[in-house]
C-alpha cells in the first residue's frame, strides 16, 4: 500500500507557492513517506522552518508546524525539544537559510547532537527573492548577484556537518526519491542530530540563468541523475574526477550522547544526591 | 520563618523566575546580567526545568519561544548588546504571540559601550526596537525585592496577554546586594496562560476572545497548528489581504492598550502636595527619593512618581499626578529619552517638563538631583 498523502497534507493551503521545475514538492513527498513509515504520531511532529521557498512547507503539512525567521529555525527547534523531549523534531531548511544566515545554528545543533533532524532542500540559489547568490553556488555559475560568475567554491553541506559532529549525515538528491526517502527515514529513526542534504532544482531562479548546464527543469534532474557518485565508487576516484560530481550516500552513522538524555541524566543524577 | 535573604538582583530575579513557573532558560554569557543564567543554570534542572546555553542571543531568544510553545514559562537575559540581537526574534514573539520573558539589564553604549556600568539608554528601544508596530510591556524594578516581584509581574503579563515582556533593568539594580524576604508560596498569586475550550477542528490559535487574547495551545496536546512570522489570518496561515492584516494588527494592540488597568503600576510618592514632581525609574529613583527626603527637610515640597510599567506608557496616571504640579524633573541614565514621552504627555498642561541626564555610567547622587531641583524651580 502506497501511502495516504492526503492525510499529511492540509490540502486547503494548496496551491502551494513552489514554481513548476521546482523539486521542492519530490522532497516533500519523500519527508511524508519517511514520517508514514517511522509511524509517528502526527500530534507529537513538530516541523519546523526558516524562511525561503523550502521554509514554506511547513505551512502545507499537518502537523505542528513552526515558520520562523530567517536562518533560526534550528535554534526554535531546540527550544521546542529540550522543553518537552516527547516531540519529533523535523527541520526544514534551504540551503542560504542553513549554511549562510543560520550557519552558527547549524554548527551548534551539529555540535550538541540534540535529536531532531534537519533536511536542507538545496537548490543552490536564493529563490523566493530572486536567484541571487547562495553559500552553495557553484564557482562560476549564473546567479542575480554573480552576473560574471560565482566566485569561489560552494559551501559543502555534508562536509560542515560531518566536522561539526553531526552523528547521521547524509546526501542524495531529488532524482532519487526511493534514496531521498530511506536516507529521512533513517535521520528520523536515529538518536541524535542528523542532517539529510536534499538536493533540490530550482530552474526559475537557477536553471533558466545556466543554460551552459541546464536546457530545462528536466535537465537539472538528468544532472543529479548522471552527475552522481555513490561514496564508496568516489573513494577509488581522484579529486579531479570527482570535479562538479555529486557525492551522494550516507557519510556517518553513528551513536553519540545525545543532548536530552544527557540533561536528563543530569537532572536525575543531581536530584538522587 | 520568613526566608530572608541578603543577595544581588540579578540572583532575585532567577529566584523570581522560578517563584512565577519558569521552567524554561536559555541565554548567551553577557555582562551584567550573567548571574541569572548562571544562577537558573543552577536552579532549574532542581525543579524539572530545562536551561541550555546557547550559540548567540539570536539563538536563546529562538530557543525560549520554542520553550513557551512547547508549554513552558520560559525566560532568557541580557544586556544592550544582547538585547540588540534578540530584536529580531521578540518581534517573531510579538506577531506570533508567545508568552515569555526577556530581561535587559542595562549597560552604558552605544554598542559594547560600558559593560560593567549602569545606564538607561535602551528604554525607547525597549518600546520600538524590532521592526513593525507591535505593542510591548515593559517592567522596571528598583531593588532587590522588586527584581523578583516584577519578574513574578512579568511572568504574569506574559501568560495572561500571550506577549512578551521585558524586564527593564540596569547595572545598578542587577547588582547591588539588599536584603529581600521571599514571599511564600501563594502568596503572589501566579498567572497561566488561558488554554483552548474547544475540539482541534475548532480551536483558532490566533482569535481573540472577549480581552483580545487568543487561548493557546502547547505544541503536542493535539492541535496541530501553524505559527508563522507573516501577517496571518486566525487559524494562523498567511495572508495577503490588507484589511486581515490590519485586523490582526489592530487586536495586537489592543489585548495590550484595551487593557491597561491591568498591565499599568505605579509609585506616587510624596506627590499630594509636591510643587515638584521627579519622574524616574530604576536606579534613578533610589538617588531620586534620597534627594526628596533632603529637599523635603529644606522645605521643598518634592515628589517622586515612578513607574514600574514603563511601556505602556502610564499617560492618565502621570497626568493626574502631575496636574498640580509646577514643575517635572525628569532624571534618566542617559542623554535624554524618556523625557520626550513625558513632554509629550504634559505638554499642553502648563507643568514645565526639564531633565537630568547623565551618560558617565556612575549613578546619580542624590545631592546631585537636589541641586538640579533647586535650580529648576529658582527661575
Amino acid at each position: 500500500m502506497g501511502v495516504n498523502y492526503h492525510e499529511y497534507l492540509r490540502e486547503k493551503m494548496m496551491p502551494h507557492i513552489w514554481c513548476s521545475g521546482c523539486t521542492h514538492g519530490i522532497v516533500t513527498k519523500a519527508l511524508i513517506r519517511a514520517i508514514d513509515k517511522a509511524k509517528l504520531d502526527k500530534n507529537k511532529v513538530v516541523v519546523v522552518s526558516g524562511i525561503g521557498c523550502a521554509s514554506r512547507m511547513p505551512g502545507y503539512l499537518d502537523f505542528n508546524t513552526l515558520h520562523t525567521t530567517h536562518g533560526r529555525a534550528l535554534a526554535f527547534a531546540t527550544g521546542v525539544k529540550l522543553a518537552n523531549p516527547d516531540l519529533h523534531l523535523i527541520v526544514v531548511s534551504g540551503d542560504g537559510d542553513a549554511v549562510a544566515i543560520g550557519g552558527n545554528h547549524f554548527i551548534h545543533a551539529c555540535n550538541r547532537n540534540i535529536d531532531m533532524t534537519l533536511v536542507v532542500l538545496n537548490n543552490n540559489i536564493y529563490g523566493m527573492t530572486g536567484g541571487q547568490r547562495s553559500p552553495t553556488t557553484y564557482e562560476g555559475d549564473i546567479s542575480s548577484t554573480s552576473v560574471y560568475g560565482s566566485i569561489g567554491s560552494p559551501v559543502d553541506v555534508v562536509n560542515l556537518a560531518l566536522g561539526a559532529g553531526a552523528t547521521f549525515v547524509a546526501r542524495t538528491t531529488s532524482y532519487h526519491v526511493q534514496q531521498l526517502e530511506s536516507y529521512i527515514y533513517s535521520g528520523i529513526v536515529h538518536k541524535g542530530f542528523s542532517v539529510i542534504d536534499a538536493v533540490s532544482a530550482c530552474y526559475t531562479a537557477y536553471g533558466r540563468r545556466n543554460k551552459q548546464r541546464y536546457k530545462s527543469s528536466v535537465d537539472m534532474l538528468n544532472y543529479m541523475k548522471n552527475n552522481s557518485v555513490n561514496i564508496s565508487a568516489a573513494r577509488e576516484k581522484n579529486p579531479d574526477e570527482l570535479k562538479g560530481k555529486i557525492i551522494v550516500g550516507i557519510f556517518r552513522d553513528s551513536i553519540e550522547p545525545e543532548y536530552c538524555e544527557e540533561y536528563s541524566k543530569m537532572v536525575n543524577k543531581i536530584k538522587s544526591r | 520563618m520568613a526566608d530572608i535573604r541578603f543577595i544581588q538582583g540579578n540572583e532575585a530575579c532567577a529566584l523570581g523566575a522560578i517563584y512565577a513557573g519558569c521552567r524554561f532558560f536559555a541565554g548567551y554569557p553577557i555582562t551584567p546580567s550573567s548571574e541569572i543564567a548562571e544562577m537558573l543554570s543552577e536552579e532549574l534542572p532542581l525543579v524539572d526545568g530545562a536551561f541550555i546555553q546557547m550559540e548567540d542571543e539570536i539563538a536563546a531568544m529562538a530557543a525560549v519561544i520554542g520553550g513557551s510553545l512547547a508549554g513552558k514559562k520560559s525566560m532568557t537575559a541580557t544586556s544592550g548588546p544582547g538585547m540588540s540581537l534578540k530584536l529580531e526574534n521578540l518581534g517573531y514573539a510579538c506577531i506570533t504571540e508567545i508568552p515569555c520573558v526577556i530581561v535587559n539589564v542595562q549597560r552604558g553604549g552605544p554598542s559594547t559601550g560600558l559593560p560593567t556600568s549602569p545606564a538607561q539608554a535602551d528604554i525607547m528601544q525597549a518600546r520600538w526596537g524590532t521592526h513593525g508596530d507591535h505593542p510591548i510591556i515593559a517592567v522596571c524594578p528598583s531593588s532587590v525585592s522588586e527584581m523578583f516581584t516584577e519578574t513574578v509581574r512579568a511572568f504574569n503579563l506574559a501568560e495572561m496577554f500571550r506577549t512578551p515582556v521585558i524586564v527593564l533593568s540596569d547595572e545598578i539594580i542587577g547588582h547591588m546586594r539588599e536584603k529581600i524576604v521571599i514571599p511564600e508560596e501563594g502568596e503572589i498569586p501566579i498567572v497561566n496562560r488561558k488554554k483552548p475550550k474547544v475540539s482541534p477542528e475548532e480551536y483558532k490559535p490566533f482569535k481573540g476572545e472577549e480581552d483580545y487574547v487568543p487561548p493557546m495551545a502547547a505544541f503536542g496536546e493535539g492541535y496541530r497548528y501553524h505559527v508563522t512570522g507573516l501577517s496571518h489570518n486566525e487559524e494562523g496561515f498567511p495572508i495577503q489581504s490588507g484589511e486581515l492584516v490590519h485586523q490582526m494588527n489592530v487586536r495586537m494592540h489592543n489585548k495590550i492598550y484595551k487593557n491597561l488597568d491591568k498591565i499599568l503600576k505605579n509609585e506616587v510618592y510624596m506627590c499630594d502636595d509636591a510643587e515638584v514632581i521627579i519622574f524616574a525609574i530604576g536606579g534613578s529613583a533610589r538617588s531620586s527619593k534620597g534627594a526628596i527626603r533632603h529637599l523635603r527637610e529644606e522645605g521643598i515640597k518634592a515628589g517622586l512618581f515612578r513607574p514600574l510599567t514603563i511601556w505602556p506608557f502610564p499617560e492618565d496616571e502621570l497626568r493626574r499626578v502631575c496636574s498640580k504640579a509646577k514643575n517635572v524633573l525628569v532624571v534618566e541614565m542617559n542623554l535624554g529619552q524618556i523625557v520626550f514621552e513625558v513632554e509629550r504627555v504634559l505638554g499642553c498642561t502648563g507643568v514645565r517638563v526639564d531633565g537630568l541626564f547623565d551618560s558617565s555610567g556612575e549613578p546619580f547622587t542624590p545631592l546631585s538631583v537636589a541641586n538640579r531641583v533647586k535650580e529648576i524651580i529658582k527661575r
